[in-house]
């Protein structure tokens, strides 16, 4: 554990490490190689790790027989939907609770995380009736208010974290110069915020992107998102390995991109606060 | 020092969140309640009528009650026991001077950031199908028989799947309580002679012990409701034996259209995990005071 600083130390140390991180690595790296494979190669005994004809046939395949763009579409609209509303409702909410702290602020705080605690299932069966009633089934608006509800609390929380962060003082000075609320806001507030706000944002995309409850109840073709359309490669017809790679590399490749770049924020939302 | 006119402005801003927040809550739980004491099948329109408890009686007493609590508790069980060791061992692998670590560190939270339905069809169909999966291939390198992952041992293989995907949840989080452990300590340490068993067991692992808690609290809630990599793999069998909770709860509702039984289940799975929830949120309202 403590190796110390030999270099062999160091090299026999860094080739285990990374033996075990590809390990782990593996069934990404496994889906995207068999996405470039022809649907015989990706099925073949032994698998060919570089020998084989690369193709993107399946990716244009994906698109021909499924619209997969449609899919794409809905996902970006609902996980960016979700965020910008989530955003109007959580930077007004933990902007009040971390500048205009009431005795019952932290008692709303709580509150609202149990709110996120409920597990879905124990209100699958109203909602869907109610969205049934409305005609809010298989439509994107809909989708958007439950991912944007469920959310919500983790938003204001990870808003929270950042905005007690920014010291007071500066707001004190703007509102002796003069500067009403929202002018404070907008040029005092805003700007220290920024970071923390990109962070949240970032990670309510993440979440409402993976999503895999509501979006398999509650939509059917409409509104389905990608959690929906990889889903649907459940009941297959023939073979499909290669083409459910490339559909799954297309579906998970945006979202990677945006994990690891905010992956050390991460840990505060996840966590409300509790680790940073 | 707040005004009483910031504190009404307050108010007024944190009061539209709460507002949705409650009827995001509230009224859909209300009415779980209520139909959870209603004889009320979706086949059957009109025919509503108060039963008192007996959804819950029947649900249960129902023997797919008792296999799907055990089939929950086991899938949460193993997946905590396999991200939080893995978590920490990965942890302290990933604290050390490594090559390239940053881009390691990358591969390694890479599997939390994929989407569950993805995760499952990957891992059920590239990696675990009997005949021409990575893992029969290598069994058969080995000359051992290909095991048939999701005929003969179904949740076990819904808690390697589910395992791979919260192990960078663990790492992540069990990584950053790591590097604000004061390394003085543990030099002082190291200088009275402690060695590396001894450094872990009454230094590292003391410190890791609030995070370590974090991880445990918020991964139960997530995994108390893990439902579509159920969905898509298995879809709860063979028999029973991938149905957890949630997912018995869905069938009920969405394909036997009872909605009285689905609600009665749903309370049920709510108060499972308010057991859970009342734990973290004392941890994290105790942190929300200093």
């Amino acid at each position: 554990m403590e190796n110390k600083q030999t270099p062999l130390g160091y090299i026999s140390f860094s080739v285990f490490a990374w033996i075990v991180g590809l390990l782990i690595f593996f069934p990404i790296f496994w889906m995207v190689l068999t996405s470039f494979k022809s649907e015989l190669e990706a099925v073949s005994i032994p698998p060919s790790f570089i020998s084989f004809d690369w193709t993107l046939e399946n990716y244009a395949e994906v698109q021909e027989r499924s619209n997969y763009f449609k899919f794409a579409m809905n996902s970006v609209i609902l996980a960016v939907g979700s965020t910008l509303v989530g955003l109007v409702f959580a930077v007004t909410c933990a902007w009040a609770m971390a500048f205009n702290p009431t005795k019952r602020t932290k008692n709303a705080l709580l509150w609202m995380l149990s709110t996120k605690m409920m597990p879905p299932v124990g209100v699958l069966v109203p909602i869907y009736l109610l969205f049934r009633d409305w005609g809010l089934l298989d439509t994107r608006f809909g989708l958007i208010m439950v991912l944007f509800l469920m959310n919500l609390p983790i938003m204001v929380w990870m808003l929270y974290t950042y905005f007690k962060e920014i010291p007071t003082d500066i707001l004190e000075a703007a509102r002796m110069d003069g500067a009403t609320l929202p002018k404070e806001i907008i040029f005092v507030l805003l700007p220290m915020a920024v970071p923390g706000i990109a962070s949240t944002m970032l990670l309510n995309v993440i979440l409402a992107w993976n999503e895999a409850f509501w979006t398999l109840n509650l939509t059917t073709s409409d509104a389905a998102p990608l959690t929906a359309f990889i889903a649907s490669y459940s009941s297959p017809e023939g073979l499909f390995w290669a083409k459910l790679s490339a559909a799954s590399t297309l579906a998970v490749a945006p979202i990677l991109v945006i994990g690891w770049f905010s992956q050390k924020q991460l840990v505060r939302g996840l966590t409300f606060g509790a680790v940073k | 020092m707040s005004t009483r006119a910031s504190t009404l402005t307050g108010r007024i801003m944190s009061a539209p969140s709460i507002i949705v927040l409650f009827l995001w809550m509230a009224v859909p739980l209300g009415m779980t309640i209520y139909f959870s004491f209603l004889r009320y099948n979706l086949l059957s329109p009109g025919m509503e009528e108060w039963i008192g408890t007996l959804n819950y009686e029947f649900f249960l007493t129902d023997p797919a009650f008792f296999a799907s609590l055990t089939n929950t508790l086991l899938l949460v069980g193993s997946v905590l026991v396999i991200t939080v060791v893995g978590g920490i061992l990965l942890g302290l692998m990933l604290d050390q001077p490594i090559f390239g670590r940053g881009i390691l560190r990358l591969l390694v939270i890479a599997p939390f950031f994929i989407m569950p339905t993805v995760n499952a069809l990957v891992w059920k169909n590239l990696l675990m199908d009997p005949v021409s999966g990575m893992f029969a291939w290598l069994a058969s390198l080995l000359g051992l028989p290909a095991i048939d992952w999701f005929t003969n041992i179904p949740l076990t293989s819904i808690i390697i799947m589910v395992s791979w995907q919260w192990l960078p949840f663990a790492v992540l989080i069990l990584l950053t309580a790591l590097q604000s452990l004061d390394r003085d300590q543990k030099e002082a340490a190291q200088m009275d002679g402690a060695g590396p068993v001894s450094i872990f067991f009454y230094i590292t692992l003391p410190h890791l012990s609030r995070a370590i808690t974090v991880v445990v609290l918020i991964e139960t809630i997530f995994l108390l409701t893990v439902f579509a990599e159920i969905f898509v793999t298995t879809g709860g069998g063979p028999g029973l034996a991938t149905t957890n909770i949630a997912f018995l709860v869905y069938t009920q509702a969405l394909l036997q259209y009872d909605v009285g039984g689905a609600s009665a289940g749903g309370i049920v799975a709510v108060i499972l995990a308010n057991i859970v929830a009342i734990f973290l949120i004392r941890l994290i309202g105790k942190n929300l005071d200093n």
